[in-house]
């Protein structure tokens, strides 16, 4: 299987209120179509992991290959133009933007990326939410949809435009068990099916060890990558 | 940039309340910028317009008070002479050949009318009492041509006075109501000579300006030169209107230099006119700006209060591949367009303001013949104020915008 994810010498600080090493030295890598998930107390540094392998992050030294593409000192626009056509996030908020319907928040990054006509961004995204079953609130302004509901949509968005990885942060955070192990069901198809690399970051145990690959970190480093 | 445009205008209609304020700062804002440069302009024009009723561009007589040289410098200019308290010389203060200059000013293509004038003043008997009035002798076609007499003749006709040896006189509305006469009357003219001509009324015109109706009297030259006893060559003053006022400054100074007469342009001689036109219009400039600053903040604070609620929005927007200055477009979309539609909301807002103000009923009393306020509708105040309205809501979009562009979305969403 080819690598999706190459991160080398993966070092980060924080500076407030004292010099930190929040990350040291890391190094791995995720292949196509792995479902992995990093797992650690809290702030052992995995979400920050996260947000650095995201591109969202820059301030750290080490190396960020993505796709064989190196993102290590690119320009935050050139940034921003990769994330929307190469990264999908689900988040344990849905983060949903309220003034639209879920069709619109679903189709808001495709529309950006501008690779389709608006007709075709419409159906993809049409074909998205059936594929997580809500298409039934394509029409509805997601604050009046249900958490479970929302964050389908959430992963739909995330979806739309076919990345490369999807990444998660606590994406079944906030859902209680039966959402949660639909949203888990869902993940699992992604991969399996549609052979979706996704990272996630979680505190769920038995979400953690119904993936493919389990990351663990502890201060920093990890501590086993099985 | 399209799709910038359209979550900007979700998230106007989102909010219908808070755009609508936003919006209606800015309508007031260049409503009143229209209103008042309207007023201030119509008025401005007005007391221009007013005072051209009744005053050439320019005048031409002879000062006798004028300084000259000095016999002695005249003599002996290599030598320093000094001469104490030098008089004006004992002269008649007629212009020399004044009919030959009259005829080459009307020769010169930037003139549009030169009139001969001789003025006296005269005392007319209204039974035991004396009405103090002023008898100008014109070339009554030339005058018309600068004051469009024609208009302003209430009752009667100037026809009489074309002809030089006529007694006819026109007289003021003013002065005919003191003396209570009509047309067709005869009005006895004292001279401060003494000499008392009988002269008959043909016509009574009104220029609309109590004081100047109330006193003055229109006659041929000829009858004003057999009242002041004066030779047919006899006049005192030449009246000169331009085709272009703003030429009349450059004008009168070439004109005194070739007749070495006393030449004097309109707005030297209504030098406060121009000063309160000046005022005036610092007046207007300050409180538009005034009202467009407030406006502007009203911007800026509303844009500030919305990217402060839309952090999250931002940041999703940023992780899902939005870059800063695409984030930044969707602001500034929402700045120019609530300053695009409040502007023209203020633009209808400015003219029925204008409109009405037009329509009120203004009394200025028997001073000056004014039924309601002048207001002037330029178009350009109109343009003028869209183009600040969006200049203004721009700038004060900018600063927010640039705000939301720069949040960094790893720290809100990782809350």
């Amino acid at each position: 299987m080819e690598t999706v994810l190459k991160a080398s010498d993966i070092n980060k600080y924080f500076y407030d209120p004292v010099k930190f090493q929040v990350l040291k030295e890391l190094d791995f890598e995720v292949k196509k179509g792995e479902f992995v998930s990093i797992v650690g107390k809290s702030g052992c540094g995995k979400s920050t992991l996260l947000y650095i392998l995201s591109t969202m992050d820059t301030d750290f030294e080490g190396e960020l290959e993505i796709n064989g593409e190196k993102l290590t000192k690119q320009k935050q626009n050139y940034l921003a133009r990769f994330r929307n056509e190469h990264i999908g996030f689900v988040f344990q908020f849905h983060y949903l933007l309220p003034e639209f319907t879920s069709l619109q928040n679903v189709m808001i990054p495709a529309l950006k990326l501008g690779k389709y006509s608006r007709q075709e961004v419409e159906e993809r995204a049409l074909e998205k939410l059936k594929l997580l079953g809500v298409e039934e609130q394509a029409h509805k302004l997601t604050s009046k949809l249900s958490g479970g509901q929302q964050q389908r949509v959430a992963i739909a968005r995330a979806l739309i435009n076919d990345p490369t990885i999807i990444m998660g942060d606590e994406p079944t955070g906030n859902l209680d068990k039966k959402n949660t192990e639909n949203v888990f069901a869902i993940f699992k198809e992604l991969t399996q099916t549609y052979h979706q690399t996704i990272i996630a970051v979680t505190h769920d145990q038995d979400f953690a060890h119904n993936s493919d690959r389990i990351i663990e970190m502890s201060d920093g480093v990890i501590l086993k990558a099985n | 940039m399209k799709l910038a445009f359209e979550i900007a205008i979700t998230h106007l209609l989102a909010k219908p309340k808070q755009t609508l304020v936003a919006m209606l700062g800015v309508t007031f804002g260049i409503g009143m910028f229209i209103t008042m440069m309207s007023m201030m302009t119509g008025l401005n024009n007005f007391t221009d317009e007013l005072t051209l009723r009744i005053t050439p561009h320019i005048r031409m007589y002879h000062d006798v008070a004028m300084s000259r040289e000095t016999l002695l410098d005249e003599l002996s200019p290599q030598t320093m002479n000094v001469v104490h308290h030098q008089k004006p010389k004992k002269e008649q203060n007629r212009l020399k050949d004044g009919f030959q200059i009259v005829q080459f000013l009307q020769k010169q293509p930037e003139v549009a009318a030169a009139s001969p004038r001789v003025t006296t003043q005269a005392f007319c008997n209204y039974g035991p009492v004396q009405i103090n009035a002023n008898v100008m002798g014109v070339d009554i076609a030339q005058e018309n041509k600068m004051f469009k007499l024609s208009e302003k003749i209430k009752a009667g006709t100037f026809d009489p006075l074309l002809s030089p040896n006529s007694d006819a006189i026109l007289i003021g509305r003013g002065l005919a109501k003191k003396l209570n006469i009509l047309v067709g009357d005869r009005l006895n003219l004292t001279t401060p000579q003494g000499n008392v001509f009988n002269l008959k009324v043909v016509g009574i015109f009104a220029m609309g300006i109590g004081t100047y109706d109330d006193v003055n009297c229109y006659a041929h030259i000829a009858t004003v030169q057999s009242m002041l006893q004066k030779d047919k060559r006899y006049i005192t003053e030449i009246s000169i209107n331009m085709l272009d006022l703003e030429q009349a400054d450059e004008f009168a100074q070439k004109i005194q230099k070739t007749f070495k007469y006393k030449t004097e342009d309109f707005s030297t001689a209504n030098a406060t006119i121009a000063v309160g036109k000046a005022f005036r219009n610092i007046l207007t400039a300050t409180v538009s700006a005034t009202l467009l600053l407030v406006a502007g903040f009203g911007i800026y604070n509303i844009l500030n209060m919305t990217i402060l609620n839309k952090m999250k929005d931002i940041a999703i927007l940023k992780a899902t591949g939005f870059a800063a200055r695409d984030v930044m477009a969707i602001f500034m979309i929402e700045s120019v367009l609530i300053g695009f539609f409040g502007s023209l909301l203020g633009l209808l807002m400015g003219f029925g303001l204008s409109y009405w103000i037009a329509t009120l009923p203004f009394d200025a009393g028997n001073v000056i013949d004014l039924k309601h306020l002048p207001i002037n509708f330029n178009p350009l105040f109109y343009v003028v104020g869209i183009i600040f309205g969006m200049m203004t809501t721009a700038l004060a979009g900018y600063f927010p915008s640039r705000k939301g562009g720069k949040i960094d979305p790893v720290r809100i969403l990782r809350g």
